[in-house]
């Protein structure tokens, strides 16, 4: 079997000696191309989980490894340059034009200037944005789905072993949403990519991840399929958190069933 | 245009191109200095505490007393070199307090996703955060540029030419079109330069890069036009040291006078018509003898004097009593030969500066009253006063009825009854002029004293120090023959009167000192002075 994309070994964060970890002993594995989701409350510990995976915060037990490499073992800046990462808020820099922050990364690791320039150019068709109309726009000069769709591929552009996405689709409207939520599926199943999702969204969880992993207050209370979070929850606050995509597709349901009776009663 | 506002225009080149030789050169280090200390300090708080406090402080001290502590701070060095320094200090407080705000206000989520695709610390620096903060930055190269052309006036006092030239000449000079146009000129300076750099950031913005190139380019023209006056000076010693060889050798083959031909004689003095008078007639001697004359005008007594200790100038006029008690800090008068003996003797052991002679006037206080008053009551000396002091009002500077002479004048002739009014010196002759008060507290050598029709009341008792005017060479310029041979002609030569009609010929009929040098050297018979010569 090859090996997971990413695992985690009863990783913990302590932000202060003390203080009630931010995240308890943690454990759980992505496999290559696989997109997991951490869901949970405000505060769960969600972030916290996926910075220690690049090293934008150090663990303070436990182990990570990305590829099957321990994460201590490798220069932080150069495992950043290998993770994409992609979060709320886009972080697209003002200053720099749409290829300039696509081709951020690649120039970071002296990819060749025509190597990465072809690859700005295909990360930007790919997302729906065709490079000669919008490689030499500034970020402001995009709308907020757009600016997420850029701050994807800036997150792909230097062909990474994985990506950590943060609450990524969060600041867009519903519809919005809908286009860039499906538009990262596709793109993730045709490219393999291997993906871990930070989302407070159960629904988003379940329409994007093929497993999800729910946080309370710092532990993992259950990892599964969305099937399985269904079927058979570990606890009450899974199931509670579970019950909202269910009652929300039960409800949706409901309404369309009377309006296709309708339907026919007309016909 | 007019023949003054033209011979304004004439020295524009000049005092430009020396202020924007300070003022330029000044912020780009300051930039070069500031923007790295400002990052400094947003990294380490050790150092921003201590950093922030001194800049802080150094603000505050007033700009003028800034400018003569930089010229003691370095040993008595006059010219551009403390001017510079000091307006390098200036520079430096909004450009480093900006770079601090500038870089503290970089949204924290801007610093994150720099770490995140992977920058080093040094990347995350230069490709995130300055470029973030570059408009405040700018702002703060804006500030500083504006104090620091403005401030650049004040650099003629220490020696620098600048266009504080027009300025401070204006103001001794009371010629207002002089001192409005060295404002206008400052002012439009500071504007176009402030302008620009912010055509700069527009067209950065906007990403319009050949603007930004054109704008770029002019400002690096107008540094290069400011530091040619500085490189120029090198390339023209070259030039004049093989003429003053060509010259010695036609000398020695003529006849063996010593000559001044390619040698520059720089020429202090301080802020007041007369001693831009006397400027011009020293510079008329030296030209003649073929050397060149570089005046440096308008600057602090002290300085002045510091100067010449430490050879930055060679010559300039001073007044014994004034050299008596700020220099020599003696606390009583002595007689007016014994002072210029013990003021000769105590120069040279001290300081190696050499009291060449005595122009042959005094300038010292003086009590004044209308001619046709003195007539009337048979008012000759102070004397005369002491029975009616009761009903007397004298006119005079606030300051002069502080000082030490003007009690000592009140105790030898018992003028204790008189009544003192306090007036802007400008304005007391006319006072007595028009009986708003009977007497004045004047300058022996003001040419207003004729032109309002004044008499000078003796001083028997001596009460006022002497005030010799007497022409001192800096320890260098002592041995040099030529020009001791060429300034030995002055010696004795100008008395009162002539050096009154030459004030007020400068004064009440708005000549240039240079035209009321050459009349005076023509009137006292000392040969050609080329009334245009010593430009300023
Ligand atoms: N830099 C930090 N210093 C101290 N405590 C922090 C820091 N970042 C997060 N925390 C705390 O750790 C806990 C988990 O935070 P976070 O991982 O951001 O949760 P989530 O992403 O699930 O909302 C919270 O209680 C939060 O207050
Ligand atoms: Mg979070």
């Amino acid at each position: 079997m090859a090996v997971p994309a990413i695992e985690l070994e009863q990783v913990r964060k302590e932000y202060a000696p003390g203080t009630p970890p931010a995240v308890r002993d943690v454990s759980f594995s992505v496999s290559q191309g696989e997109v997991l989701a951490l869901v949970g409350g405000s505060g769960s510990g969600k972030t916290t989980t996926l910075k220690m995976i690049n090293r934008l915060i150090e663990p303070t037990a436990g182990t990570i490894r990305v590829m099957g490499e321990d994460v201590t073992a490798i220069d932080p800046v150069m495992l950043r340059r290998s993770i994409g990462y992609a979060f709320q808020g886009v972080g697209l820099f003002p200053h720099l034009t749409v290829g300039d922050n696509v081709a951020i990364t690649p120039r970071l690791l002296r990819w060749p200037e025509e190597k990465t320039r072809a690859r700005v150019d295909d990360l930007l068709a790919l997302i729906d944005l065709p490079a000669d109309s919008f490689r030499d726009r500034l970020p402001a000069e995009l709308s907020g789905g757009q600016r997420q769709r850029v701050g994807f591929a800036r997150a792909l552009a230097a062909e990474p072993r994985a990506i950590l996405m943060d609450e990524p689709f969060g600041a867009l409207d519903p519809i919005t949403r809908d286009a860039v939520q499906t538009e990262f599926r596709a793109v993730q199943q045709k490219l393999g990519l291997s993906v871990v999702v930070v989302t407070h969204d159960m629904t988003e969880a379940v329409l994007l991840a093929d497993r999800i992993a729910v946080m309370h207050e710092g532990d993992l209370r259950q990892l599964g399929t969305p099937q399985q979070l269904l079927t058979a929850p570990a606890d009450d606050y899974v199931a509670q958190l579970i019950e909202t995509p269910r009652r929300h597709s039960d409800f949706i349901e409901s309404l369309m069933r009377p309006a296709v009776v309708g339907g026919e009663g007309k016909a | 245009m007019s023949s003054r506002l033209q011979g304004l225009f004439e020295q524009l080149p000049q005092l430009l191109g020396g202020h924007l030789s300070l003022a330029v050169p000044a912020i780009v280090v300051g930039v070069l200095l500031s923007v790295p200390l400002g990052i400094l300090c947003v990294k380490s708080a050790a150092v921003r505490g201590p950093v922030m406090l001194v800049i802080s402080l150094v603000q505050t001290v007033p700009s003028i007393a800034l400018l003569a502590i930089m010229v003691a701070i370095l040993g008595g060095t006059i010219g551009y070199r403390p001017a510079f320094v000091a307006l390098l200090i200036y520079s430096i407080l909004p450009i480093v307090r900006n770079t601090i705000v500038g870089l503290e206000g970089v949204d924290p989520a801007m610093r994150e996703a720099a770490r995140a695709v992977g920058m080093r610390p040094l990347q995350q620096l230069l490709k995130v955060e300055l470029p973030l903060a570059f408009p405040v930055i700018l702002a703060g190269i804006r500030t500083a540029t504006v104090w620091v052309v403005g401030i650049a006036t004040l650099s003629t006092p220490v020696g620098a030419p600048s266009l504080g030239n027009y300025i401070f000449s204006g103001l001794q000079l009371r010629d207002w079109q002089r001192v409005l146009f060295g404002c206008v000129a400052t002012m439009l300076l500071s504007l176009i330069l402030d302008q620009l750099i912010a055509l700069i950031e527009r067209s950065l913005q906007r990403r319009r890069f050949v603007v930004v190139w054109v704008a770029t380019a002019v400002l690096g023209g107008l540094l290069a036009v400011g530091l040619a006056p500085q490189l120029v000076p090198a390339t023209a010693a070259g030039f004049t040291e093989v003429g003053q060889q060509a010259a010695v050798a036609e000398g020695a083959a003529a006849e063996q006078q010593p000559t001044l031909a390619g040698q520059t004689i720089r020429i202090g003095a301080k802020g007041f018509t007369e001693q831009l008078i006397l400027t011009d007639l020293l510079a008329g001697r030296i030209q003649a003898a073929g050397g060149t004359a570089r005046p440096l005008g308008n600057m602090g007594s002290t300085i002045v004097f510091d100067a010449l200790a430490k050879n930055t100038i060679d010559v300039y006029v001073d007044y014994t009593g004034t050299l008596w008690s700020t220099v020599l800090k003696e606390p009583g008068p002595i007689g007016q030969a014994a002072m210029r003996v013990a003021v000769a003797g105590r120069l040279f052991d001290q300081y190696g500066i050499v009291l060449l002679g005595p122009l042959g006037f005094e300038n010292t206080y003086a009590l004044v009253v209308r001619q046709e008053q003195a007539k009337r009551f048979g008012l000759r000396t102070i004397t005369d006063l002491t029975s009616q002091a009761g009903q007397l009002r004298i006119g005079g500077d606030p300051e002069f009825f502080g000082r030490p002479e003007w009690q000592r004048v009140r105790d030898l002739y018992g003028l204790h009854g008189i009544e003192q009014v306090g007036m802007d010196s400008t304005f007391m002759y006319q006072a007595v002029a028009d009986g708003q008060v009977d007497l004045a507290a004047g300058f022996s050598t003001d040419g207003r004293i004729d032109a309002f029709n004044l008499a000078v009341l003796d001083d028997p008792l001596a009460a006022f120090p002497p005030y010799d005017a007497v022409i001192l060479l800096s320890p260098a310029a002592a041995a040099n023959q030529a020009l001791v041979a060429s300034l030995e002609p002055l010696v004795n030569r100008i008395s009162v009167a002539a050096m009154r009609v030459a004030n007020r010929s400068v004064d009440e009929d708005g000549r240039t000192p240079a035209e009321a040098a050459a009349a005076l050297a023509a009137a006292v018979g000392i040969g050609e002075n080329p009334g245009d010569g010593a430009s300023r």
